[in-house]
Order: structure tokens, then C-alpha cells, then sequence
């Protein structure tokens, strides 16, 4: 086993996700197989080769430090489920 | 037990451009709340970031200025975790091969010049701000404001080469002092836009490897960083010296109680899963690209000291001091041009004008004397208006009015006493009531004489002419 079930729930608490015992039990098989899969990748031989980060191959797409206009703040604040005072607004986060 | 002490900084610098890092939102301060915000900046799905090329021209120039390699391929990552000022859930950030590495800046400690080492120079974006009510009816919420989302940061790694509170001290200043002479950051360290954190541990004198560090947050000034890191010293020695462990933790200071207190709670989230962010492609900084920027810098702190010795003839330590920040080496050039005799004004510059800004912790932006004024007062001692030693007190009546000196010699009467009638009569004064010393003198102990001197300078509240003083003297004793 690759994945244990104690490593599904760190990374569900550090996405914030809540799963029953049976979900975490069935994630840590499927995360098992997915891994074993890529293993698979271990019979090609990679000495020299750069791991790759992005599938294009370009580089250096820029754009000029110039000003373009913002969307309103009540635009900004449409999707927030909680606002006030132009600002989103959380349960108090710092005591 | 005897601990060295090993401290590391890590600075946070806004960079001076007028749009975002991946957007086209105004990074202008003091705007209205979320005003400057768009889908990119708000993280919105589906948007795509493109990187803003002066960012990567402003990053390139701290790196060339703090002597660093330049990666000629480099990439953005991700860094994820949940805080309510980071609407994407992650913060761009540079993790795996940054634009710059294996810097070093000088600083002066101790009266000598020391190298610390810079470990990494790389680009990421801000953060937004939490707001609070405080005192108010919704103490029960943090309100969030995104304009700041998205501002262009740099990041500014040192080697643990520091050891004291005192050189954490001027090490920010040096690098400060860099940023502002490229332009590339404001350095105001109270508006956030120069921000500083610390890692400190202590060691037994003679261990080779480090002790457990402690991570220091939330100190907005020198002299706030400088006494965090004091406090950090006492408080990891005693539990050293009482056979305890140094826990590593993030430490707040809180200036008001002026103690670090742990910030629990927030230690498990340290796991940041850091990936190539797929929205950006990678950089790919070329020799020309690097050799156009080497062109284009300014002439820096180190270049501008060893000028200032060459120049103005002034030793080395005074030079290096003068150029650390762009504007004392302008006020001093421009003091130079007014009056130009460069030594004398490195003295007072160095002596007293630094010494009382340090008193009040501040900058020389804030310096109420202006080279107009100073330079003016210069000129009366050489006319004689005043003495050097009144000219102290001159000083510092300008440095608390800000008034020209000549207001202030004639408001408090300092004018030197040149008038030779007058200094004889207290010449005459001092021998007739000191006339064992007199005689003392008379028979070869000749050391008294600054004793007389001294004794009318006193009778004349510093105010009568010294060479003057120096001949009718000798003329009356020998
Ligand atoms: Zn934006």
C-alpha cells in the first residue's frame, strides 16, 4: 500500500474536506491503484531528461505594466455569501 | 551556558509598479475597498494570470545589485493553504528554481564592514488585508479587502550569517537602502510595503550545528525587529539554562507588551504542497536580458561609497555609513555643495546629526535641519560668529525649531565673545582665583594650562573665541 488511510485524512484536513470511514477506506484504495499505475513509468529510462512542469513548450509570456480598468466592488462582492462595508466578510479569524 | 546567536531575515518588499504581478488591477494604496479587484485577482476559476514583465525587470535588477546568479530558466509554483485574505486557496510564489540565488550584501557592524550571504531573491504576489471593527458591533467577523491581492512582491532570503540584534538592524538598512537607490521598493516599513521576518536559534560557543529556531512575525520597524530578536535571546537562554528545549514555532511580537508570544493553532497548515503552477509558463532570462539590466542600474551603495572616498577624502567607514540610504548621501552631497569643505561635514553629519536621529528613531527625510541650515551654521564658525563647541548648541536648537541658526544665536545670545578687552578681564579673573594653580604653573606644571582654559570657557559659558582665549593666556602666564 502506497496511500494509507491515515494520509487520506491529512490531506482531507488540509483541504478541508470531511469524508465518513467508508469514503476514506474506498480514496485510499483508488489513490493506490492511480499510484501504482504510474509506476508503470518507472520501466522507461528518464537518466537525463528534465522533469517536465508544463506540456507546452513555450516560455516568457508577458504582459506591459499598464493600468486597465477594475470590475465595481458590488461586481467583486456578487458571489460572496456574506458582505459588508464593501468587503467580504468571515467569522473573525484573528483573536 | 554561552550561546552564539544565529539569525536569519526574510524580507518581504513591494515592488513599485503601477499595475499587478497577473493582472491589470491599479496596485495604487488607500483605495476604496475591493475596487481594485477583477476575476484574476479574485481567483476566480477559468481566469488565466499572465506575469507582468517589470516585475521580472524590477526582481532582476535586487538580484544583479545584491551580487546573486541569475537562473536563466525559472518558474512559478503554487503554495496552497486556506486563509481568508487568499481567495485562490494558494499564493503564486517561486519554490523550486527561483530567479536568483547565492547573493551576499555588506553591512557595516561594529565599525567594520561584514558580508551576509543572500540565499534566494524570487517574485510572488500579495496577499489581501483583514479588517477589524474593533470596539465595534461586529467584533465577531474579519472583513476582507483584495485590492492588495495580487501586488507584486519579491522575497528576499539571507543566509543565517547574522549575529546580532544589532546586525539584523543594518542589514535591513543596507537592503533597504539597495531597493530604494534601483527604485524598486518605497521601504516603508510601518505602510507594509517593507515587511521582515525572523529566524533565530542559539548554539553552545563551539557546536558546529545549529540550534532549534523560532520563527518571528509582526515586527513593523528597526527598532521593533531589533528588540523582538533581544527579547528572543532571553527567553531561549533561560530555557536553555534550565535544561528545557526550544520548541520551533512561529513567535508574534506584540510591541505594546513588548514580548513574542506563540501563535498556536496555525502549525499543522505548514505542509504547502507546492506544484509548477500550470497558468504560468516558465521564464527564460537570457545573457542579454541580463547584460541591459547590468546597464541600467544606478549607481549603487557600494559604487557610491567608494566615490565618497575617493572624492571627498573621507575615510572609508564614514563613506560607507553616508551612502547606506540613497537619501543621506543626497543630503550629504548636497551639504557638500554648499559648503565645501566634505570632512567637516562628514563629522557633524556623522556625530551629530545621526546621533540624534538615531535618538528618535528617525529617518533622514524627517530631519528638521535642512543642508541649507547646516551648511549656514558651518560658515559662522568659520567667521566667527560662533564657536565650534556653541555650535553644538546651535545644532541642536535647529534640530528641535528647525530656525536658522542665525535666529538662534541671537535669540539665545551666543554670539563669541572676540571683543580682547572682554577676555582679559576674565583671564585676569580665573588667575586671581585659582592662585595656587598659578604658581603650580609657574614652577613647570605646565599641564594646568587647560585647566585656565577650561576655567574660562566655564566663566564665559563657551562662548569666548579659543584662540583668542589660547594668547592672552599665554601672554598673562609666561
Ligand atoms: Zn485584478
Amino acid at each position: 500500500m502506497k496511500i494509507t488511510k491515515e494520509e487520506v485524512d491529512k490531506v482531507a484536513k488540509l483541504a478541508r474536506l470531511g469524508f465518513t470511514e467508508e469514503e476514506k477506506e474506498k480514496f485510499a484504495s483508488q489513490l493506490n491503484s492511480i499510484l501504482v499505475y504510474f509506476d508503470n513509468l518507472g520501466e522507461l529510462d528518464t537518466i537525463g531528461i528534465e522533469p517536465t512542469s508544463h506540456a507546452s513548450t513555450i516560455s516568457n509570456v508577458f504582459r506591459d505594466d499598464k493600468v486597465e480598468s477594475s470590475i465595481s466592488k458590488e461586481e467583486s462582492l456578487l458571489n460572496a455569501p456574506d458582505g459588508k462595508r464593501d468587503c467580504f466578510r468571515v467569522p473573525r479569524i484573528i483573536e | 551556558m554561552e550561546f552564539e546567536v544565529i539569525i536569519g531575515l526574510e524580507v518581504h518588499a513591494q515592488l513599485l509598479t503601477k499595475s499587478k504581478i497577473f493582472c491589470s488591477c491599479s496596485t495604487a494604496f488607500g483605495a476604496e475597498p475591493n475596487t481594485h479587484t477583477c476575476p484574476i485577482c479574485l481567483g476566480m476559476p477559468g481566469v488565466l494570470p499572465v506575469l507582468n514583465k517589470k516585475v521580472v525587470d524590477l526582481t532582476l535588477k535586487v538580484a544583479l545589485a545584491t551580487h546573486c546568479q541569475i537562473a536563466h530558466y525559472s518558474r512559478f509554483a503554487r503554495k496552497n493553504y486556506f486563509y481568508p485574505d487568499l481567495p485562490k486557496g494558494y499564493q503564486i510564489s517561486q519554490y523550486e528554481l527561483p530567479l536568483a540565488e547565492h547573493g551576499y550584501i555588506e553591512i557595516v557592524a561594529n565599525g567594520e564592514s561584514k558580508r551576509i550571504g543572500i540565499t534566494r531573491v524570487h517574485m510572488e504576489e500579495d496577499a489581501g488585508k483583514l479588517l477589524h471593527d474593533e470596539g465595534g458591533e461586529d467584533v465577531s467577523y474579519s472583513y476582507v479587502d483584495l485590492n492588495r491581492t495580487g501586488v507584486p512582491l519579491i522575497e528576499i532570503v539571507s543566509e543565517p550569517d547574522i549575529r546580532t540584534p544589532g546586525e539584523a538592524s543594518e542589514y535591513l538598512k543596507s537592503l533597504r537602502g539597495i531597493l530604494q537607490y534601483l527604485d524598486v521598493c518605497d521601504g516603508n516599513m510601518e505602510e507594509g510595503s517593507f515587511r521582515c521576518d525572523a529566524n533565530i536559534s542559539l548554539r553552545p560557543i563551539g557546536q558546529d550545528g545549529f540550534g532549534t529556531k523560532t520563527e518571528l512575525k509582526n515586527m513593523n520597524s528597526f527598532k521593533n525587529v531589533q528588540k523582538a530578536l533581544e527579547y528572543e535571546i532571553k527567553r531561549q537562554t533561560n530555557i536553555l539554562d534550565g535544561g528545557d528545549k526550544v520548541i520551533q514555532e512561529t513567535r508574534l511580537w506584540d510591541a505594546a507588551k513588548g514580548v513574542t508570544l506563540s501563535m498556536r493553532g496555525k502549525e499543522d497548515a505548514h505542509d504547502y504542497r507546492y506544484f509548477p503552477d500550470p497558468d504560468l509558463v516558465p521564464l527564460a532570462v537570457n545573457d542579454k536580458w541580463i547584460e541591459e539590466t547590468k546597464k541600467s542600474l544606478p549607481e549603487l551603495p557600494d559604487e557610491k561609497r567608494d566615490r565618497f572616498v575617493k572624492e571627498y577624502q573621507i575615510p572609508e567607514y564614514d563613506a560607507q555609513v553616508l551612502t547606506t540610504s540613497k537619501s543621506l548621501a543626497n543630503y550629504y552631497e548636497e551639504c557638500v555643495k554648499l559648503y565645501p569643505n566634505p570632512k567637516v561635514i562628514s563629522n557633524w553629519v556623522m556625530v551629530e546629526l545621526l546621533r540624534r536621529l538615531k535618538t528618535d528613531d528617525r529617518d533622514i527625510e524627517e530631519c528638521p535641519v535642512s543642508p541649507k541650515l547646516l551648511a549656514r551654521m558651518l560658515e559662522m564658525i568659520d567667521d566667527g560668529t560662533i564657536s565650534g563647541k556653541i555650535a553644538k548648541t546651535v545644532f541642536e536648537d535647529m534640530y528641535l525649531t528647525g530656525e536658522a541658526p542665525e535666529k538662534i544665536v541671537e535669540k539665545k545670545g551666543l554670539l563669541q565673545v572676540t571683543d580682547q578687552e572682554e577676555v582679559v578681564e576674565v583671564v585676569e579673573k580665573v588667575l586671581a582665583e585659582n592662585p595656587k594653580e598659578v604658581e603650580n604653573y609657574k614652577k613647570g606644571k605646565t599641564k594646568l594650562f587647560g585647566f585656565f582654559v577650561g576655567q574660562v570657557m566655564k566663566e564665559t559659558k563657551g562662548k569666548a573665541n579659543p584662540n583668542l582665549v589660547n594668547e592672552i593666556l599665554r601672554k598673562m602666564l609666561d
